[in-house]
Order: structure tokens, then sequence, then C-alpha cells
């Protein structure tokens, strides 16, 4: 009995990994062959067509980075008054509450609040500006929860000799506790940046889909996931999508590596 | 600094922390301004129980998209919660500690595959597999609930496997004492400890399932229409929202707002179910 | 090492943000945004490109969406230019100045591997309402119709609606939200059946006679072929600055020229 149980549980948790580890393949074996220094650093040409897919690599790296400005200040100066500068009362509750149901939003509610507020009302258009935004709120909660682990897995001690060499609790923050939780902040920040990346729908109706380089934060800018969606629904190049589709993934898989890297050495660090 | 001072510190620090819970409200603001009048103007049975959705029109009943997203996520239920609590159970309790580290980190990073390219390979590979030997037009509620469930796997296999790890081995320990065999000792003692977490895993999956997008629209074939068999495309809420968002005016625009708070409900009534499910199990514990 | 790695990152990432935003600030250029129809988008893409390349300070960016996004957001300001490819303008837009810069056909498309290849007006009428339902009606093989649309905000829907009258798409119908999401459908779909812009046809797909008359540009031009709409260019009030340049260019008979070579047809 025991054995016919933990087989099929075998076969099913290696069913799981085969599918999985076959999407990668997939998109790697089609799309490694489009890759080249030409197509990683040239404009695209025919709306795709041809040429490379610098704009969506450069669209990629830059609209996380306006989100993060954003949301990594916002969400680590929270985590930073929910764990050093107040006790467990109702407000910090509906803080936490609230962080919670963020993170469940779905991603299509975002782009319809950014679209209306942030393009439309605000007038920013379709602009790298409305896209961080948007994604700003979107990775927050990720911030908050994985910097306040963080900051509490720094012991108490290191906070009491800072005090007692006469240190304001804004320097034992800055100088101390935040130093020490810097790897466990990377870590959310990377897990922010890896969920940015493969964001489609907030960025499609926020950020735009233009395939020009940014000038200015209030240029739309494409992504290299929307640049994925629409060369591959519309057929303009399946060559060229799934070359897109294997950059992405390679950046993606980069990233949650730095950040599961990261993670070890706190827990490394941690159990010292 | 100095000319802040720690009480000044305070002050901002709280104001940030409030931007969290500021941007939440925005949002939940936003789509409630917007929708719930429509939604009372309309009537709420003629909005979610009409099956005519016809903007141009003037008709707006959502029954059908309702329909399609509780059966595509039912269906992804079926595929993800299976396969991602048999291989917590496997990874956790039977599988070789080195084999674990490298599964599971594994399986946790490909969940970080966008949903566009699981779509595309299910509008590439699936459909037409469907097409052929099932028949329909292959962009079908059956395809959407495959890709749907493989995209969720990880997230129940991950937070299932915290909730047996959470289990104290004094269980595993104690059932083997009484001569139970491993697997019993699971099935008996482990999984029903665990249970809380794991079900808890099993909706925030789903809450996932909803709220997933361009997967959907991809693979489910959005045909307005109320599904009468998983071969039938279908309409998720989700889907209509963003097909029509970009041009939706006046009452359309109301109409979509409103869809968009019927999601929000929904999912908030998922997530609070389980945080309430993962509370009890820390309480327990 | 590793602090010293994420300050350097840091700091070049504030950096570049910084210059972006800068930017933004001080140019007061004049970036002409043009969305809408995505019928029109490629030949838009081209014509940006080409009038990119003779003019080096322009800036124009295109975007998709449907002729219904490109109303809207040519009303909202979001975009300077809004493309769309309808029969009729929709109240709203008169506020709106159009100008009309082509003409483009709609044909409708099966997969290749159909051998049905001529429809009479009332089939076609019959197919999307959902009256017939399976190509053995039509001359072909006995398999059901799987019709493929666009969403209710396309421009090339509302045209195609428009002058076939009595077509009230069938709930069966597949939705799709572009036109070349349409002829990737029907080419992977064997019984599938579309409507697309005829500009748009490539070897994947296979266009049918709609009562005879092939979707071609001679047949357009000798009015023939009933399924044409024009595609408008819309602005707020007369075109202005830059958005006039852009307009004004893809008039020129450099820009009809472009039109033409690439299968629309121009607007004269």
């Amino acid at each position: 009995m025991q054995a016919v149980a933990v087989s099929a549980l075998g076969a099913a948790t290696l069913g799981t990994l085969a599918v999985l580890v076959f999407v990668v393949f997939f998109v790697l074996e089609k799309g490694l062959r489009a890759i080249s220094w030409s197509f990683l650093f040239s404009n695209p040409r025919d709306m795709g067509r041809a040429g490379g897919i610098l704009p969506t690599l450069v669209g990629t790296a830059l609209l996380p980075m306006v989100a993060l400005a954003i949301a990594v200040p916002l969400g680590v100066g929270t985590a930073v008054y929910l764990t050093e500068y107040t006790r467990e009362t109702r407000l910090t509750r509906l803080i936490r509450f609230g962080t919670d149901c963020l993170a469940g939003i779905p991603s299509i509610i975002f782009g319809l609040f950014g679209f209306i507020l942030f393009v439309s009302m605000l007038g920013m258009g379709w602009s790298l500006l409305s896209g961080g935004l948007t994604l700003a709120i979107m990775i927050l909660p990720t911030i908050i929860r994985t910097s306040e682990e963080a900051i509490k897995a720094v012991p108490l001690s290191y906070r009491e000799v800072s005090f007692s060499l006469g240190a304001t609790r804004w320097e034992t923050v800055t100088r101390v506790v935040l130093p020490n939780a810097l790897p466990g902040v990377v870590t959310g920040v990377m897990l922010g940046i890896g969920r940015a990346i493969g964001e489609t729908a907030a960025v499609i109706f926020t950020a735009g889909s233009s395939l020009r380089l940014p000038h200015s934060l209030l240029d739309p800018v494409r992504t290299m996931s929307v640049h994925f969606y629409i060369l591959a629904r519309e057929g303009i190049s399946t060559e060229n999508a799934y070359g897109t589709a294997a950059v992405l993934v390679v950046s993606i898989l980069t990233v949650n590596l730095v950040a599961y890297w990261t993670m070890h050495r706190v827990l490394a660090r941690r159990s010292r | 600094m100095r000319l802040i001072g720690d009480k000044g510190m305070r002050w901002i620090l709280l104001g940030v922390a409030l931007s969290a819970i500021a941007s939440l409200l925005t949002i939940a603001l936003f789509i409630f301004h917007e929708g719930l009048p429509f939604i009372l103007r309309v009537g709420p049975r003629e909005f979610l129980l009409s099956s005519e959705w016809d903007p141009q029109s003037g008709h707006f009943g959502i029954y059908p998209m309702i329909v399609a997203s509780l059966w595509v996520t039912l269906g992804g239920m079926l595929v993800g919660a299976p396969l991602g609590i048999a291989g917590a159970i496997f990874l956790n309790e039977f599988c070789p500690r080195p084999l674990t580290r490298i599964i599971k980190p594994t399986i946790e990073l490909l969940a970080g595959i966008p949903s566009v390219v699981f779509g595309f390979i299910g509008v590439m590979v699936l459909a037409p597999v469907i097409r052929q030997y099932l028949g329909g037009p292959g962009l079908s509620v059956l395809a959407a609930s495959i890709v749907l469930g493989i995209m969720i796997l990880p997230t129940i296999m991950s937070i299932s496997t915290d909730a047996l790890a959470a289990v104290p081995n004094s269980f595993r320990e104690g059932a083997m004492a009484l001569g139970a065999t491993r697997w019993q000792s699971v099935h008996m003692v482990v999984l029903k400890a665990a249970r809380t977490g794991i079900v808890a895993s099993v909706i925030l999956g789903m809450g996932r399932a909803v709220g997933e997008t361009m997967a959907v629209i991809m693979v489910a074939g959005n045909a307005v229409k109320v599904p009468h068999s998983p071969l039938d495309s279908a309409r998720t809420l989700t889907a209509n929202i963003a097909l029509e968002m970009g041009y939706a005016t006046g009452q359309h625009r109301q109409a979509l707002f409103a869809t968009g708070v019927v999601l929000f409900v929904v999912i908030m009534a998922l997530n609070t179910v389980a945080s309430l499910a993962a509370r009890r199990r820390a309480g327990a514990a | 090492m590793f602090r010293s790695a994420i300050r350097s990152g840091c700091l070049a990432a504030a950096a570049s943000l910084a210059a972006l935003g800068l930017a933004g600030c001080g140019k007061a250029r004049e970036s002409v945004t043009v969305a809408g129809s995505t019928a029109f988008q490629p030949f838009a893409e081209k014509l940006a490109e080409q009038y990119m390349a003779d003019h080096a300070d322009a800036s124009i960016t295109v975007q998709g969406g449907g002729s219904a996004v490109g109303v809207q957001s040519a009303l909202s300001g979001a975009a300077q230019i809004g493309m769309a490819d309808l029969v009729s303008l929709p109240p709203e837009a008169k506020a709106l100045t159009a100008v009309a810069v082509a003409r483009d056909g709609i044909a409708l498309v099966v997969n290749p591997r159909n051998p049905v290849s001529d429809l009479t007006t009332d089939q076609v009428r019959g197919i999307f309402n959902g009256q017939i339902t399976s190509w053995k009606d039509l001359g072909g093989e006995d398999h059901a119709i799987t019709v493929v649309s666009r969403e209710a905000g396309s421009g090339t829907r509302s045209s195609f609606e428009d002058i076939l009258t009595g077509v009230k798409l069938t709930k069966e119908a597949i939705v799709q939200d572009s036109n070349g999401t349409i002829r990737e459908t029907v080419a992977n779909d064997a019984s599938a059946i579309g409507y697309l812009s005829h500009g748009l046809i490539s070897g994947k797909v296979k266009a049918v006679t709609v009562d005879g008359n092939p979707c071609t540009t001679e047949a357009i031009m000798a009015r023939k072929y009933a399924l044409v709409r024009p595609i408008y260019l819309l602005t707020k009030g007369a075109p202005a600055g830059a958005a006039k340049g852009f307009i004004d260019y893809i008039l020129s008979q450099a820009g009809q020229d472009l039109i033409r070579k690439d299968g629309l047809i121009p607007a004269r």
C-alpha cells in the first residue's frame, strides 16, 4: 500500500517537474536560435518582424526601476514603521490586512485602475511613469512583507547595543538594523522585479506598446513580455517571438536565482 | 535628521506606512465608486443573472462570464490541487533530502515564468490537441483549466509544503511508534494536522486563478456565451474587462468597473477565508 | 562586496531615472502618439518609420487597441491622432476632425485547407448570425464552423456589421482582439472563418470571394467588392503642429505610394 502511494506521489511530482521543465525547454529551444548580438542590441523593424529587441530590453529594465524607486522607499519605510516604531495595535493590523488584500488583487484591476487614473485622468498618457506607478503598487506588498521579515530577523541585541551607545532610534535603524537586514530586503526587491518583468496585463494598459526607445518618463515603452505577447498573438514573427520569450525567461530565472541566493545567505548567516 | 528628531521620523514613517493602505483604499474607492452605482441602477439580479452582454444595445448581463470564471477556476483546481498537494507530500515526507533540495527550488523558480508564455504554449500545443482529439474549437474552458492548473501548481505546492513542514515531528514519531507505516502516519496523522494550511493553499491558488487574465484571453476563446461543456469557448470576468477596457465609455465603462467590483469581492472573500484558515492553524499549533 | 554592488547598482539606476525625468521636464518636445485601429497600425508604423527617417526631430509612437480606442484616446488627449477604420463614425466623434487617408477592404478568410472559395452575402450573414453552422451547407466538409470575430470596439467589426446589415454576431463566436490574431486563429484551425483587413492577408489564410468578387485592390477600386471602409485619422480640432506634419506626409504622394505599395488603397 505504501509502495503504491509513494510511487503515485512521486510520479505526480516528477510529472509536474517534467511539465514545467518542458515549458522552459520548449521556449529556450525555439528561442535561443533567434538570439544574437544584433538581436539583443538593434532596433526592431517592420513592427518586429525583423531587427532586434533593444527597446524592449530597455523598457523591461526601466519600468521595474521606476516601480522600485517608488515601492522600495514606501515599502521599507512601512516595514520599518511596523517593526521599529510601534507595537501591535489596531492600526498595524489594519495596515497588514490592507497589504495582504493588495497582494491578492488581480493584475487586470491594477491595469484598469492605472489606465483610468494615471493614463486618462492625470493625463500622463501611456508612459513609463504610468506603468511604473501601477507596478509600484503591485509589488508594494511583496517588498513590505519581505522587508518586515528581514528586519525582524535582526537580533534585538544589535539594537540594544546601539541604544546603549547613545544612538537615536532613527540612527539605529539606518546604521545598524537596515544594513543587517539588507540581504532580506534585496530578496524582496528581486522577487518584486521578477514579478514586474513577467507582468503583461497591467503593463499593456498603462505603459503602452511603443517600439521606440523612451527619451523621458512620459514616453511609452514596450516590455519584453508585451512584445512577446504581440508578436506571438499576431503572428508577426514566430521566431522573434520565441527569441524574446527566451530572453524573458532567462532574465526572470536569473533574477529569481539571485533572490534565492541572497535568501540563503540570510538563512546561513542567521544560523551562525 | 537631528532637525526632525525621532518623534518627527515616527510621523513621517507613519505616513509612509499609511501609503500602503492608501493605495488599497484608492483602488477600492475607484472601482466601487464607478461600479457600485451601476450595479444598483441596473439591479444586481439583472447584472449578475442576465446572459445578455451586448454593450452596444445597453445589455450588461455578466452571467456567462461568472459561469466561465467559475468553471475555469474549478477546472484549474482539479488540475492544480491534486498535483500540488501530491507533490508537497512527496517532497516533504518521502523524497530523500538532497533530491528535495534540488526539486523544490526548481519548481518554485519555474513558477516565475510569465503567464503569456504559458498561454502561448497553450495556444500552440494544447488547443490543437484538444480540437483534434476531443472536438470543439480547441480554444476552450478545458484548455484554460489545464493552463491555469499548471500555473497555480507551484503556489499550492509551496504553501502546502510549508504546512506539512510545520507539523511537529513528534506527530510522525508517535504514529510510527504505534506501528504505523510511513504512509499511514502521513495520511492518517500528518495530513489531518496540516489540513488547514493545505486548504489555505488551495484557496489562495483559486484566488490566483480567478484573477488570471493574459493566459485565459489567449486560450479560452472569449465567446460571450454560457459554456455548456468543457470544450466550449468562454469568456471570464477578467478577459471581459481586458478586451473592452481600452475604449469603453459611459455606461459600458461603468459596467466594466462593476465587473471589477465582483472580482474584487470574490477575491477578497477568498483571501480572507484563506488567512482565517491560516490563522486558525497558527493559533491551534 | 555585496553591499558595494548594491550601492553602485542603486546609483546607476538613480542616475538613469534622473536623466529620464529631467528629459521629460526640460524639452518642449512635440511627440505625437497615434492610437487606434489595428488594421491601420502596421501601416502607420511604417509611415512613422519613414517620416522619422526623413525628419530627424520628429517623434511618433504608434499604439493599437482598436478603432474605438482611437476615438476615445483622441477625445481624451491620450493620443494626438486617433486611427479609426469605420464606415460611419460614432456620434462622440463629431467633436473631432476626421481626415480620410486610405481605404481598406474587409476580406473574409478561411483556412487554406478549406475547399470553400466563394460565398454569397446571404451565406456570410447566415454564418455570422449562427444560422449556418456546418461547412457541409456551403459545399465543404462536414465540420462545424468556427466563427472568429473581433471585439465590440473594433472598427473592422463595426464596419463589417454596418455594411452587411442584419448581422447579430452569434454568441458562439470566438473573439480575438486584433486583426493579426484573427489571422493566426484562422490559420491554425481548419474549420475557422474570420474577417480582417485585406492589407493584412498573408499566405497563411485564404480569402474567399464574396458574390464572385475577390478582395483585391482592383476590385475595390472598381467598386465591385462591397466590404470597403475608409481609414480616418482623428484629431481634436484641426490638425496642428507635429501631428499636422505627419498627417500631411501621409496624404502626400510619397505617403500614399507607401500605402499602395504595402497593400492598402490610397484615399483617392
